[in-house]
């Protein structure tokens, strides 16, 4: 009661602000309840199983969820969709949990083996496993391929770029800027139309370089140039005094960058880094404007079935539900570890 | 000691010429890819596709265009429908995002948790999503023209977008609106001046007054007449008023609400980054905790929000290009879509548009910095 008094009602504006915001709840949250989970549909198979009822029609989300997570990827093969996201998540998890033994070890299977093996069981052709093209794939599995592709490929390139901005060498220095302010002043949907019409322009005539392929490199050097700037964030946070001892201790430059700077500004700027990875995951939708089918992109396909049209609201909650917990997890990670890193720092 | 040096400048002179060799050579090498594909092609080079005719209509216009009208036409009419959504939706944004990001510091525990709900909800969507849910699941699914929402004399909404009722002005319409501007203007100089002087008197309120009552003051010696253009319903559409279409109206809701998310964030870490004694020190002067926020806290707060608050100005702008998606005719979907396709001058177009969306940034920018400057000296 006291509680209530002084947290809700200690002035008439805070009462007034209670009780605007109790009405706002209360006109929202019950018919978005009923909408999703008392009126809804559950069970069914078709959209007759939805006529007369006024809530949700979530049949339409399961007859299509084979296309939703997978794609066209042909049912048969979709265990190898499933092992690569276990082994994945399974490693990601060892790595995050505290304690585990040998983290040195996950780290570079998770690095090092996992992609290469991800590589050979997702697009087949090796070991007896059939081919299956680019052109198949969609759903969650391919906007996680786009996202996991651009998380790993745009911290190398961040990394070079930002030691380029800040190279004593003129030269490097102009072209890095130049590079970096460039795609960090377009928007990511003039890189994709770059990447899917102009980049085939660029290479000689007879290349054919896959859609899904050119997708990924516009969508690399993209979040590349973002990554760069963090980076540098963390490259000026290191303490001259570091630079100046490695110096004395006679190290090059890279090994210098490599042993003593890289790890503690990597490390300054972990919690910026995430939150590049989160606009990466997001920004991943963005590959249906070139034609490739990403979770959203094959709900909007699904959309335009005769079959099932009109039920825009069930499709796009049921993205926005997977890709809400997916971005807010990362938050969620990006925070714990902001916390260990500060920890870490006082002690 | 002189010898090393030299090897080293030697050493980087020579890393340099090899780095900028290769990047010269790797360009060579595209321009040239280049040239062959356009070549076998068929397609042209050069900005003279700029004047040939567009030949294709486009859905929502700022200015007179017709399918008769050039390339270079079309390129104008996307600017400026880029640039329309881009202000209104900064101006939303800006205005929401305060609102929740104050919110957030509340000390009324209902509206901090709806604040920070609203925060993490909408940031963590992405926001092509968000822009197909308004269009598809909420403007596209309302009823159509025959049924279409009264909005209580405002105007109507229905599936083909929003109409509102328009005024109209008559005779005498210039003279009122000159009064207005001329109130305005002189009002603010004197508001400075006073400002500046370190008056205290309540001149705004003068000032507001003024605006209003001098132009109703003229509008009634001048025999000012005013109607009202309302939409009404003829044959399967609705005519009259403004019209706002659907594109529009999904695009700016959505880009607000999302980049809204972002600037409360930026004003909440602003906030909370001005020292917990000046707030105490603003109360011990007696200052009430409006007072407190308007005279204290806000102008610190200022100098350190507006930097992150110009780059989500500028992530809007560059976000408003996902209009694409649902086809509102911005610059992209005109220019980098219907016009590249049809000419094939890929080299050009791009170099367009991404010579537009640069321009937009360093003004923002600029814009921004001018304010940060002011407000740093005060």
């Amino acid at each position: 009661m006291i509680w209530v008094r002084k947290n809700l009602f200690s002035t008439p504006l805070n009462a007034l602000f209670t009780v605007l915001s109790l009405t706002l709840i209360a006109l929202m949250v019950p018919p978005a309840l009923d909408w999703a989970v008392f009126e809804a549909t559950w069970s069914g198979s078709n959209r007759q199983a939805c006529a007369g009822r006024d809530g949700a029609c979530w049949v339409f989300v399961k007859a299509r969820f084979g296309t939703f997570m997978y794609g066209f990827y042909p049912d048969p093969e979709r265990w190898r969709v499933d092992l690569a996201a276990i082994v994945g998540v399974a490693l990601a998890a060892a790595l995050i949990v505290p304690g585990t033994p040998r983290k040195g070890l996950i780290a570079t299977a998770f690095v090092v083996v996992y992609p290469v093996l991800t590589y050979f069981l997702l697009l087949g052709g090796i070991f007896g496993l059939v081919p299956v093209e680019t052109a198949k794939w969609g759903g969650l599995m391919l906007t996680l391929v786009v996202a996991a592709v651009g998380m790993a490929g745009s911290l190398p390139v961040g990394i070079l770029l930002a030691l380029g901005r800040r190279s004593s060498m003129p030269v490097v220095r102009g072209l890095c800027i130049a590079f970096i302010e460039l795609w960090r002043g377009v928007p990511l949907i003039t890189v994709l139309f770059m990447a899917s019409v102009m980049l085939p322009l660029f290479l000689p005539g007879a290349t054919d370089l896959d859609k899904l392929a050119r997708a990924l490199i516009g969508v690399t050097l993209f979040t590349g140039a973002y990554m760069a700037e963090v980076i540098r964030g963390g490259l000026q946070a290191v303490p001259r005094g570091q630079y100046e001892a490695a110096a004395a201790l006679g190290l090059g430059y890279w090994s210098m960058m490599i042993l003593i700077i890289l790890p503690q500004a990597l490390r300054a700027v972990v919690p910026g880094i995430v939150n590049t990875f989160i606009a990466l995951l997001k920004d991943t939708t963005l590959v249906l404007v070139i034609g490739l089918l990403d979770l959203l992109g094959m709900i909007h396909a699904a959309l335009a079935d005769p079959n099932w049209l009109g039920f825009a609201a069930e499709g796009y909650v049921f993205a926005g539900v997977v890709f809400w917990v997916l971005c807010f997890g990362l938050s969620r990670l990006s925070l714990r570890i902001e916390a260990k890193v500060n920890a870490d720092r006082r002690r | 000691m002189q010898r090393r040096w030299s090897d080293r400048r030697i050493k980087s002179v020579a890393l340099q010429t090899v780095f900028l060799a290769a990047v010269v050579g790797l360009t060579a090498y595209a321009i040239d890819n280049i040239a062959d594909n356009l070549r076998a092609r068929g397609v042209g080079s050069g900005f003279d596709f700029l004047d040939a005719t567009a030949g294709f209509k486009i859905g929502f216009l700022l200015i007179e265009y017709s399918e008769l009208s050039s390339y270079g036409r079309a390129f104008v009419v996307g600017v400026l429908n880029t640039l329309l959504v881009s202000a209104i939706g900064i101006v939303l944004a800006t205005a929401l995002g305060f609102a929740i990001g104050l919110a957030r510091l509340s000390s009324n525990w209902l509206v901090a948790r709806l604040a920070g709900a609203y925060v993490e909800i909408l940031r963590n969507l992405p926001l092509l999503l968000q822009i197909f849910f308004w269009y598809f699941a909420v403007l596209r699914a309302l009823p159509g023209p025959r049924q279409s929402l009264e909005l209580g004399g405002l105007g109507f909404l229905n599936n083909r977008g929003l109409y509102l009722t328009t005024p109209v002005p008559g005779e005498g319409g210039m003279l009122v609106l000159g009064a207005f501007v001329v109130v305005l203007v002189a009002g603010l100089v004197w508001w400075r001046r006073v400002r500046a002087s370190g008056g205290n008197a309540p001149v705004g309120w003068y000032v507001a007054a003024a605006v209003v009552v001098v132009p109703v003051a003229v509008a009634f010696l001048a025999g000012f007449s005013m109607t009202w253009d309302r939409p009404a319903l003829r044959g399967f559409n609705l005519a009259g008023g403004t019209a706002l279409t659907p594109e529009l109206i999904a695009l700016v809701l959505s880009l607000s609400t999302y980049t809204a998310a972002f600037i409360a964030e930026n004003v909440r870490g602003g906030v909370l980054a001005v020292a917990r004694g000046q707030s105490e020190a603003a109360a011990a002067l007696g200052l009430s905790r409006g007072q407190a926020l308007r005279y204290v806290v806000v102008p610190q707060a200022l100098r350190v929000i507006l930097p992150p608050l110009a780059s989500q100005f500028l992530n809007l702008t560059k976000n408003s290009s996902l209009a694409a998606a649902i086809a509102y005719p911005d610059l992209i979907s005109v220019f980098a879509g219907t016009v590249l396709n049809q000419t094939g001058q890929a080299i050009e177009v791009i170099a367009l548009v991404m010579a537009v969306y640069l321009t937009v940034s360093l003004t923002i920018s600029a814009a921004v910095n001018l304010y940060n400057r002011r407000v740093t000296r005060a």
